[in-house]
């Protein structure tokens, strides 16, 4: 265990180094002088010399190596610098919005989870080609659908046409079930299938059977053996969808016009505040990154063959 | 025949979209640019089949005139990336060692960040329009598959018939366009087919955050984005692009899943 752990670790750091290095990088290598688009965005004349004053206050004039190190040490207290834009600290500008994204991926993630376990495990128990047939169908065409057109039809069926749920904004828990549902939706049929498939593989298993031979009531075999077996496939695969759940969070909160970190990270780039940008990648990416982390980790402690596979190496 | 009935479906309806793609400019009834304030939001008619849009222009032009922005945004996506990723897997599966471990690492490091976030970002860094969309949606849809072509590549390497080829002194250009190529590119573009559906879904959904595709170019995304405003009066305008786009998604991943299948049973 202790192996695995940190070669995980390892990996992760690694990883977030790399985080690092790509969000630095991002805004010194593109075509765009940052200090130029600072004057542009303000509608400040560029001057020459107002422009190299600029760029020693950035301490943009030393070398790439040591900018770097500047930045990191700084990125480490999550201090990003001021905003372009609004001149506040980039920070805080995000966690004040964190919050509001925060509560509809986790709506969505809980919405995602409880429909699928329960049409799942429901599904699993019956043999029919029809199910396989139709929750192949629905993931075929729900993955078609761009989630943003998806969001503009529930709109306008659901608040304009039935008015059963407001339109857009912010601020009740009736607020939160259309935006969460239509960022959910996407991820739904995926999930089912992979329990159905899953599971029945897992009731196969020699194990399920002496368990059933054995007189094991069949919901303690469902709980302590067939699901415990798909768990770890499970938590993986939940860990790699809260990315899509972000990036998905980006556009939903624009149609819904919900001022979150999406709807703000947009806005951002349309008015090229860099250092928003990446405040935005180091944040994201790297809570990307700890939390299928996490989600190793937990593998390891529920499913031991993965700890020593994955340590052995 | 019946087995292979899902793959010719499929690939006739393919075949239609990239008619639509090729020959917009003749089976569009109007200019998709021309607009006429005088005719704007129009609904169904002879002259207009689909209606016009908020600008009076005609809608199913622009619909057809997207069909091509699409098909062509996504598929020289496909291009750049099957080339991309064919040099960096050969690159590391062949030479392995130092160049393998950096090429991998960087890999992982840029699988770490989740896809549309990496392109999103990339863009707003770049600055929107169709070129640096490109580039972004070029960008992150490289890495998976550079893994996959250095896994293949790294187990062809010890195939018997390439451990000869190095024997004889065949130089490694030669056997990796000889002998290693020929075997990963038709999975690789197999692969790259069948993940062309998400392609053109990350293009409509930049375009449609205005980051991608820029007025007065006919995008679907961009059509749906600037239907919003009209969303109460004119639905059609919504329903209509997005309809299209989940139709051309949804043909292109029958397509892939169809062809995978075929093949899978072929081998």
């Amino acid at each position: 265990m202790f192996a695995f752990f940190v070669k995980r670790l390892v990996s992760m750091l690694l990883a977030l180094f790399g985080i690092t290095i790509i969000a630095f990088g991002l805004i010194r290598f593109i075509p765009v002088d940052p200090v130029e688009a600072y004057f542009t965005i303000n509608q400040i004349p560029a001057t020459e010399e107002a422009m190299t004053s600029m760029r020693e206050d950035m301490g943009l004039d030393q070398p790439l190596g040591t900018q770097y190190i500047v930045w990191l040490s700084h990125a480490l207290q999550l201090d990003f610098g001021t905003s372009f834009v609004s001149k506040k600290a980039v920070a805080t500008e995000l966690f004040q919005r964190f919050e509001t994204t925060f509560l509809l991926a986790v709506t969505a993630l809980v919405i995602i989870i409880v429909s699928s376990l329960t049409i799942g495990i429901w599904s699993a128990s019956k043999n029919s080609g029809w199910l396989d047939w139709l929750t192949r169908t629905a993931i075929f065409t729900i993955a078609s659908m761009p989630s943003f057109w998806l969001a503009f039809l529930f709109i306008y069926t659901v608040a304009l046409k039935w008015g059963v749920l407001p339109l857009m904004g912010w601020g009740s828990f009736a607020h939160v079930i259309l935006p969460s549902i239509t960022l959910a939706l996407g991820f739904i049929p995926y999930y089912i299938r992979l329990i159905r498939s899953s599971m029945r593989e897992e009731m196969k298993k020699p194990h399920v059977l002496f368990a059933r031979a054995r007189g094991v009531k069949e919901t303690v075999i469902l709980r302590t053996h067939i699901f415990k077996g798909i768990l770890p496939q499970l938590i993986t695969s939940l860990a790699m969808t809260c990315g899509g759940l972000l990036g998905g969070a980006a556009i939903i909160e624009n149609v819904f016009a919900i001022s979150g970190v999406g709807h703000f990270i947009v806005e951002a780039m349309l008015a090229r505040d860099y250092a928003v940008l990446q405040a935005f990648i180091v944040i994201i990416g790297g809570l990307y990154i700890i939390v299928n982390f996490i989600a190793d980790i937990l593998c390891a402690v529920i499913d031991p063959r993965v700890r020593l596979k994955g340590g052995a190496l | 025949m019946k087995k292979h009935l899902s793959l010719i479906i499929s690939s006739l309806l393919v075949l239609v979209l990239v008619v639509m793609a090729l020959f917009a400019p003749w089976l569009a009834p109007h200019d998709p640019y021309t607009t006429d304030i005088a005719n704007k939001l129009q609904g169904f008619s002879m002259q207009y089949p689909l209606g016009t849009d908020h600008l009076g222009r005609c809608v199913l032009s622009r619909l057809l005139y997207g069909t091509r922005t699409s098909l062509l945004l996504a598929s020289g996506v496909l291009f750049i990336t099957l080339i991309i990723s064919i040099i960096v897997g050969c690159l590391a599966g062949y030479i392995g060692g130092l160049v393998d471990l950096v090429l991998m690492r960087i890999c992982d490091v840029l699988l770490s960040i989740p896809d549309f976030i990496f392109a999103l970002v990339i863009v707003g860094a770049l600055g929107g329009g169709i070129k640096n969309m490109f580039v972004a949606i070029s960008f992150v849809s490289w890495v998976g598959f550079a893994r996959i072509i250095r896994n293949m590549v790294r187990s062809l390497k010890e195939s018997t018939y390439v451990q000869y080829a190095r024997l004889t002194g065949v130089p490694k250009r030669k056997i990796i366009r000889r002998h290693i190529l020929p075997f990963v590119f038709p999975q690789i573009f197999l692969l790259k087919l069948i993940g062309l559906g998400s392609t053109i879904l990350l293009i409509s959904e930049l375009s449609f955050l205005g980051l991608g595709v820029t007025a007065p170019m006919a995008e679907w995304g961009m059509m749906i984005n600037d239907s919003k405003t009209y969303l109460m009066s004119e639905p059609t305008l919504m329903f209509i692009p997005g309809i299209m786009i989940s139709l051309t998604v949804l043909i292109f991943n029958w397509f892939g899943d169809a062809l995978r299948t075929a093949m899978d049973a072929k081998i």
